[in-house]
């Protein structure tokens, strides 16, 4: 009876998944012994058919888990392995992989346009577009913004692309009477970005300004920076303070179309 | 009231893209369609013209049902194109005579340095502005003539049709066989080598020294106004516009004033300044071309500074040498050290286009030391893109005594951050980036809506344009003379290195 209240979750949770079970085994394989092995090599050590073990190198290559060498065909553990730790997007290919959609969400909106990375406990500017109105404007690119205060700082913390802890331990610092200093009010406000799939910062870093963001996500889903509008507070919000739902359309749809030409899929 | 669009089309040397911009000049709709690259002897590059045209049958509708649009809210069509690129086609079939031979085809090599020997550069300098080169058209009919059995017979029949891309392409939007336009723009028969610059007109000296008859060549029409409309994929719809892609460029980046230049960074670079109603010719190895003529308004001059490999730089360092995965990667790379630790790459792979026109120099690498990391190799890589374009706007400078004020830049590499600074340092004037990236389509579409009264005047276009960055130089000017003259060190060192055949 020990088990009971529990057979729906065994039929849904079907136990290992096989095919990451093979897959952890190649990587095994390939990190033990020479190093480069063939297909065949690889199937036999394992007892797998050729085309089951080809599809899994062939899964495994694309996420840049293991390489082919092109003379020989024989696979090695790939580079994105030793880095797994770090991001495995180049913040320069960030920026140009994303800087049609930037553009045109400038252009739609009539705001500027920021994308971001984490860096070492902040953000980290990787691509600015100005507002379009040719004032004068000063590139913002290397600049770095706190993570719990910027709508870009929220979104990379909300899912995940920055750690929140180091941040509680070092305090969180006040930059106007509306940044949220209370551990309990940031993870509030974190939650919610993770329900809405957005994030909003009103005038937490300075007085009259306010910014909104969104997530760019990479292979897998995986958060790899965030796209954000930044402004006047009375031009991105409403008179209750709450960003125009004209201007997350607009944000979002970017972020979307950037995700997308990033390889992730469902967004 | 229902909104209207300008569709632009833009047929270049890898894709035929079409693309619709909004009154604002924003951009609506994208489809795209890539063509393939015939290879059949080293030099050779090909296309073939009907797929290239049947590219364009899908992509029209593709680009309308993207955005939820329909062929009655397109209030003009304008083209953009590779520039001389050469088709030739049966008027009565619509087939093409043989695949078209692509600008970068080097098959006349040999004819063309026949003529600098005889009857030399002055000759046609005179007349069309343009040296002989490998680059432009009219060597390429010639080519043909001596080389297809039977086709100088048949062009002289008057069943054959010559034309560039926008030629072509119009010709089969107007009805082809059963009447379609057989017309060009000014700024695509300045490439050919066979019009007279100042008159716009078949100069009949070259025509006559090419072999070239009249009967097959198009007629002249101004870059934007109404040629016409639509019979095939968009029947109805007036086509409005033709420019060559660069001339497009400079169109869509708003230069119309005499003294504004763009440069767009791709595979090669390509920078244009506007001179405006006159006419300048080089003296410091710029070409002479129209940028555009608006309906009978008269025709307005750039000088052109081709530069073959700046992007392409990148792609070898990332494809023959590996050193990074992505061309973005080249960035982080280059900031790994301070500076080019005394390292200089001058990318003569196929010798040095502007300013200095030298077939027989080949890529080098100088300043080599045990100092040096693959971090100032990739520094290299960028700078020479950025002295690469100094050299030419020194010779823009010296040619047309309107000083650059700023350059206007556009194309891929313009998302390098590190390099667009480097290109403000070296230049020492401010480098900006427009809103809009696509800014050849922007052009055509400009163009087109021009002509058909879309868009009022110019000053409106000038009111779309946007700044998205700017940067500004800062560099100390002893620094930037004392590398610009290792740079012009470095290129002494890559000319001269081709040895010319022995004819002994």
């Amino acid at each position: 009876m020990l088990n009971r209240g529990k057979p729906d979750y065994d039929r849904f949770m079907a136990g290992p998944v096989q095919s990451i079970e093979r897959a952890a085994a190649i990587l095994r394989l390939l990190a033990g012994g020479s190093g480069r092995l063939g297909l065949g090599e690889v199937a036999s050590s394992l007892g797998l058919a050729k085309g089951t073990a080809h599809g899994i190198l062939r899964t495994l290559q694309h996420v840049d888990f293991v390489e082919q060498d092109e003379a020989t065909g024989k696979y090695q553990l790939g580079a994105a392995l030793l880095h797994l730790g770090t991001s495995y997007l180049d913040v320069n290919e960030l920026r140009s992989r994303s800087i049609n959609w930037a553009d045109a969400l400038a252009a739609r909106s009539g705001e500027a346009v920021r994308l971001g990375t984490p860096l070492e406990g902040k953000v980290l500017v990787v691509h600015h577009v100005f507002r379009p109105d040719d004032t004068l404007q000063t590139l913002d690119v290397g600049t770095l913004l706190p993570l719990h205060a910027s709508s870009l700082g929220k979104v990379l913390l909300a899912f995940g692309a920055a750690p929140v802890d180091p941040l509680l331990e070092a305090g969180l610092e006040a930059y106007t009477r509306h940044t949220l200093v209370h551990p309990d009010e940031l993870s509030r406000a974190l939650a919610e970005v993770r329900d809405l799939g957005w994030g909003a910062e009103v005038q937490e870093m300075s007085m009259g300004e306010a910014g909104v963001a969104a997530p760019i996500r990479g292979q897998g889903g995986l958060v790899v920076g965030a796209i954000g509008v930044s402004g006047p507070v009375e031009r991105l919000c409403d008179t209750q303070g709450r960003p125009q739902p004209a201007l997350i359309t607009l944000l979002r749809e970017a972020s979307r179309a950037i995700s997308r030409d990033l390889g992730a899929a469902r967004w | 009231m229902v909104e209207r669009y300008v569709m632009s089309i833009d047929q270049g040397t890898t894709s035929t893209r079409c693309i619709l911009f909004d009154h604002r000049g924003r951009l609506v709709s994208v489809a795209q369609r890539e063509h393939q690259q015939y290879f059949p002897r080293p030099g050779w590059v090909e296309h073939d013209a009907m797929e290239i045209w049947h590219n364009l049958q899908r992509i029209v509708p593709e680009a309308l049902s993207n955005a939820d649009i329909d062929a009655g809210q397109i209030a003009a069509i304008g083209i953009a194109n590779q520039r001389e690129t050469t088709v030739l086609w049966d008027r009565r079939t619509g087939v093409p005579l043989g695949r078209a031979i692509v600008w970068q085809d080097v098959r006349t090599a040999g004819l063309v340095d026949g003529l600098r020997d005889r009857p030399g550069d002055e000759f046609f300098v005179e007349r069309c502005c343009l040296q002989p080169s490998t680059y432009f058209s009219a060597p390429r009919i010639r080519w043909l003539f001596d080389h297809v059995d039977g086709l100088e017979r048949r062009v002289q029949d008057g069943d054959v049709l010559f034309g560039t891309m926008e030629t072509w392409l119009i010709w089969n939007l107007t009805g082809g066989a059963d009447g379609g336009l057989h017309i060009t723009d000014a700024t695509n028969a300045s490439r050919t080598m066979l019009i007279n610059i100042r008159t716009l007109t078949w100069d009949r000296e070259l025509m006559d020294f090419f072999g070239v008859p009249r009967v097959m060549l198009p007629e002249i029409r101004a870059s934007a106004e109404v040629y016409g409309e639509a019979r095939e994929v968009l029947p109805g719809v007036r086509i409005s516009a033709a420019l060559g892609d660069q001339q497009a460029a400079l169109f869509g980046q708003t230069c119309f004033s005499p003294g504004e230049a763009k440069c767009t960074y791709g595979t090669g670079s390509f920078l244009l300044m506007n001179t405006g109603t006159d006419v300048v010719r080089s003296r410091h190895g710029l070409l002479t071309t129209v940028a555009y003529k608006i309906d009978d308004q008269p025709a307005v001059y750039a000088l052109e500074g081709p530069i073959a490999v700046t992007g392409s730089l990148v792609q070898w360092f990332r494809d023959r040498l590996g050193l990074i995965n992505s061309a973005p990667e080249i960035e982080t790379l280059a900031r790994t050290v301070e500076d080019n630790g005394g390292c200089y790459i001058v990318p003569a792979f196929s010798g040095l286009f502007a300013p200095h026109w030298r077939s027989d120099a080949r890529g080098v690498v100088v300043g080599l030391t045990s100092y040096i990391t693959k971090g100032h190799l990739a520094r290299a890589v960028l700078e020479a893109t950025g002295w690469q374009t100094r050299e030419v706007v020194d010779a823009m400078n010296a040619d047309s005594s309107l000083a650059l004020r700023q350059l206007k830049v556009d194309g891929g590499m313009t998302a390098n951050n590190l390099l667009m600074q480097f290109l403000a340092d070296v230049l020492d004037v401010p480098v900006v980036r427009p809103m809009v990236a696509e800014t050849v389509s922007l052009g055509a579409a400009y163009a087109a809506g021009l002509a058909a009264t879309y868009w009022p005047d110019l000053e409106v276009l000038r009111s779309n344009w946007h700044t998205a960055a700017k940067w500004v130089p800062d560099m100390d000017p002893g620094r930037r003379e004392e590398e610009y003259e290792y740079w012009q060190r470095a290129v002494e060192r890559s000319l001269g290195w081709v040895r010319p055949p022995d004819h002994s």
